[in-house]
């Protein structure tokens, strides 16, 4: 193993910030990493194996611990339960022989779970090595495993036909569904490859086509709204002798996969805004950080990369624009939500665990190994080169004054058509409500675990007490008739993950539960707040809806998720936001739980922690107080 | 070009070299703001959230954020010294704290916190955490019950080639700090020290040389933490 794990460290020039790449390679020959690999790693790379360890352990998708021939990971997004996921895993279970969290005696299948892996239309779904499986049932299951007994291929065991559009690209080959609902001018079927780089790069400076992006008003698209054009123009600021655009196309909020879909039928356009990014900035290195969920586009991905090349559309002077060069590559993270807040994925394209890092300084300042960095979503990107095209005044003709253009909406849950909408900005719930085909409606998550669930009921009268309105300012606390309420920058933000759930539904049980176990997975774990509030305040719930719960207990969550406000990353800072909206427009579910009289419950329960006790040495707990 | 900042901190006026945080510019102004992460020398890294001010209505860590022309810091408000408190609180439950057994008892900053901040019971339930302890080097006990994850050990204790003793492993609440095996057995005595006297908790503790320092002439003994930055008004 040690030949080869040298002959892989070299193929990266044993370059520290190509330890990703060197880790999903090992993982790729063996399946794990033992540590023994770790301390030739240390030698050839010179670091010591602490440091190695750090990034190896951060990733869910590596081990070190042996893993099977076929590695299960079983998707657990609420959506996956709401359709059957518990059967699922539990056949799984039975038919591999191991529980999840385990490899089979004999070696063959590796169970584990994974969080949302951008499928939520056609869960549940899992990875089994790099490919994916949707819509499974307890009898796909048995026939899958039934096959991959029997010694078929993972390609041979897809049962049915691929999905559609390009999924069933020879280089896809997926199972996997687009579901595209609704197309506006993002996802408008007359694109022409290539126009704008073709064509319009030499006809304007760099300057004017920051000019036109800025003038159109676009703004980033995976959920924190930066002006697109602003970033590019501070991008351009800094004296630098490489200038870096990446492509972030790690969705990792639960409820989103608008990426995937971009990324599997328009792929051209998604490069083409990069190239245009680079142009506009004079970036030299182009980065695509692909989420490793979506892995089984990487061949597809590369292929058109290839064509461009061949093209000059990338390379060196491309399309004929002077000493205009610029390349991109892509590279696969290894299953870290965190990685998608741009300055943890920089550390994670430098090799390092995602940890974001201290702003200032911003990324466009000082990002990936140093230079100005401009990080932009998938969707921004492909925005953009409609926008080149078309110009600004044409953008502006769509959406609403401030929130301009078309959004990408992923939607799920309880509704007749999960699936991609692309609708103007400015278009209500109760529209996305009406498009989807959900009649009955509890609640709506609109942004996914980090942004609010919103109710039909008028909560108006809630937001009184000091701690509610604390919240104000941070437009959870909503206004009457909330399902009117509109997406947009200034009323309901969102990266586009539109989650619903019907009346049958357990809101704190199921729901908020599962994001809380989403945020206490997925924490890098660097600030205090966010490392162990999301525990703190699920065992709290716990008290709470297992009727234990008094009132202050409601009011000590509300408390204690104003201080996670004060971690790093908007992962942390929202961490909190499953209980605390639940608790702003759901406060009557909560209500229901406590006991309205009881100002104190210890929930400590005599009989229970004896129990273990009392059974080895055989006796009965006999209790005096009562 | 002058180099001279002026700005403010809960409305006193602070003067500052440009290039300072905003804790360094304080701390020279005779202002305290409380930090435990941060240690002089190393690069900052927003890890413990102690230093959190706020900001144009934003919460930012002192420590990493550079002083500027004009600024309107807050920071001795009783919102933020909640948030202050908490945190403290977050550290205590979170590990195994027992400062009476504890080798850093009196110079330890987590503990001159909780007293600064008069912590009595704290607000979140004790998870008395199951964590270990890695006496394999020579000269050092990793103790894993005192650990706050500040990462002080990890940017300041490396080798001549740069390379670190100490690293993160796993995330989120699962996240330690560990030594490594084979740099921590060929710890120079010097650094270990250095590791001890870096570490703001009893995290890490120098082997075979107990309590040199008796108890009651310790660091926060006589005096609450931060009393040697404050100016007396």
């Amino acid at each position: 193993m040690k030949d080869k794990i040298i002959k892989i460290t070299s193929r990266y020039q044993n370059d520290r910030h190509r330890l990703m790449d060197i880790l999903i390679d090992i993982h790729d020959l063996q399946g794990y990493v033992s540590d023994t690999d770790i301390e030739v790693l240390a030698q050839q790379l010179g670091m010591s194996e602490v440091e190695i360890n750090e990034t190896v352990t951060f990733y869910h998708f590596f081990s070190k611990k042996p893993r099977g021939k076929y590695n299960i990971f079983l998707n657990n997004s609420i959506t996956a339960f709401m359709r059957g996921r518990e059967k699922v895993k539990k056949t799984l279970e039975e038919e591999c022989g191991t529980k999840i969290g385990s490899v089979s005696p004999d070696g063959l299948f590796g169970l584990y779970s994974t969080s949302c892996m951008g499928m939520n239309d056609q869960g549940p779904s899992a990875i089994i090595n790099d490919k994916v499986f949707t819509n499974l049932t307890p009898y796909r299951v048995r026939k899958l495993i039934a096959d991959l007994k029997s010694g078929k291929t993972l390609d041979e065991a897809i049962y049915e036909s691929t999905g559609d559009g390009n999924n069933s690209d020879p280089d896809v080959r997926s199972m996997v569904f687009n579901n595209i609902r609704k197309r506006m001018i993002l996802l408008e079927r007359n694109y022409k490859k290539f126009e704008v780089i073709r064509n319009l790069l030499i006809k304007h400076s760099p300057d004017e086509i920051v000019g036109i992006v800025e003038e159109s008003n676009l703004r980033g698209r995976g959920g924190a709204g930066f002006p697109t054009g602003l970033k590019w123009r501070f991008g351009r600021r800094v004296e630098a002798d490489h200038r870096v655009i990446i492509c972030n196309a790690d969705e990792g909020e639960p409820g989103t996969f608008k990426d995937r879909v971009l990324l599997t039928e328009f792929p051209d356009l998604v490069f083409e805004g990069m190239v245009i990014a680079a142009y506009a900035t004079s970036a030299d290195i182009g980065l695509v950080y692909l989420r490793y969920e979506y892995r089984y586009l990487y061949k597809y991905l590369n292929r058109i990369l290839d064509e461009m090349r061949k093209q000059n559309l990338l390379g060196e002077n491309i399309a004929g624009v002077k000493h205009f060069n610029f390349d991109i590559r892509i590279q696969l993270g290894a299953g870290a939500y965190v990685c998608g807040e741009e300055s943890a994925l920089i550390e994670s394209l430098e090799g390092k665990r995602g940890e974001p890092r201290d702003k200032p300084p911003f990324p466009v300042q000082n990002g990936y190994l140093g230079y100005p960095t401009i990080v932009n979503n998938v969707e921004t990107l492909a925005a953009a080169v409609r926008i080149v095209k078309n110009g600004a005044d044409w953008f502006k003709g769509f959406g609403t004054t401030d929130s301009l253009g078309t959004k990408l909406l992923s939607v799920s849950g309880d509704c007749k058509f999960p699936g991609i909408y692309e609708v103007e900005w400015g278009t209500s719930i109760r529209e996305v409500m009406e498009m989807s085909g959900a009649d009955d409606v509890q609640a709506i998550q609109v942004g996914g675990p980090s942004g609010v669930m919103i109710s039909v009921k008028d909560i108006d009268s809630l937001g009184t007490t000091d701690l509610m309105k604390w919240y104000k300012p941070s437009g959870m606390m909503v206004a009457q008739k909330t399902f009117d309420r509109r997406l947009s920058y200034s009323d309901l933000p969102t990266g586009g993950s539109i989650m619903i759930f019907n009346s049958q539904r357990d809101l704190l049980n199921e729901v908020v539960m599962n994001f809380m176990d989403f945020f206490i997975e997925e924490s890098c774990g660097s600030c205090s707040t966010c490392r162990n509030l999301p525990f703190l305040m699920k065992k709290k719930l716990e008290k709470i809806v297992s009727g234990h719960g008094v009132r202050k207990d409601i009011d000590d969550l509300l408390n204690w998720g104003r201080i996670i406000k004060v971690s790093r990353c908007g992962l942390g800072q929202t961490a909190a936001n499953p209980v605390v909206s639940s608790i702003l427009n759901f406060r009557y579910l909560y209500e229901q739980h406590v006991k309205a009289m009881a100002d104190f419950d210890n929930v400590f329960d005599m009989e229970k922690s004896v129990e273990a006790a009392n059974n080895f040495v055989g006796r009965k707990t006999i209790l005096h107080h009562v | 070009m002058s180099t001279t900042i002026r700005f403010k901190i809960d409305g006193k006026e602070i003067i500052a070299e440009k290039g300072q945080t905003i804790v360094e510019a304080a701390k020279a102004n005779g202002v305290y703001i409380p930090t435990l992460c941060n240690f002089e020398g190393l690069p900052p890294k927003g890890c413990c959230r102690m230093c959190t001010v706020k900001l144009n209505k934003r919460y930012m860590t002192a420590c990493t954020t550079p002083a500027a022309d004009g600024m309107e810091v807050e920071s001795d408000t009783p919102e933020i010294n909640d948030f202050r408190k908490g945190i403290i609180e977050l550290l205590f439950v979170s590990g195994n704290h027992f400062c009476p057994a504890c080798e850093k008892s009196g110079n330890c900053e987590l503990q001159a916190l909780a007293y600064r901040f008069k912590m009595m019971v704290p607000r979140f339930p004790f998870l008395f955490p199951q964590k270990g302890l890695d006496a394999s080097s020579p000269k050092l006990i990793k103790e894993q019950n005192r650990c706050i994850m500040c990462k002080r050990c990890i940017k300041a204790i490396k080798d001549d080639e740069g390379r670190s003793y100490f690293a993160y492993q796993y995330r989120g609440n699962k996240l330690e700090v560990i030594l490594d095996k084979k740099l921590g057995k060929e710890i120079s005595d010097a650094l270990a020290r250095k590791a001890m006297d870096t570490c703001p908790v009893g995290s890490i503790i120098y082997k075979e040389l107990g309590y040199y320092q008796p108890i009651g002439k310790r660091k926060y003994d006589k005096e609450p933490i931060g009393s040697d930055i404050e100016v007396q008004q």
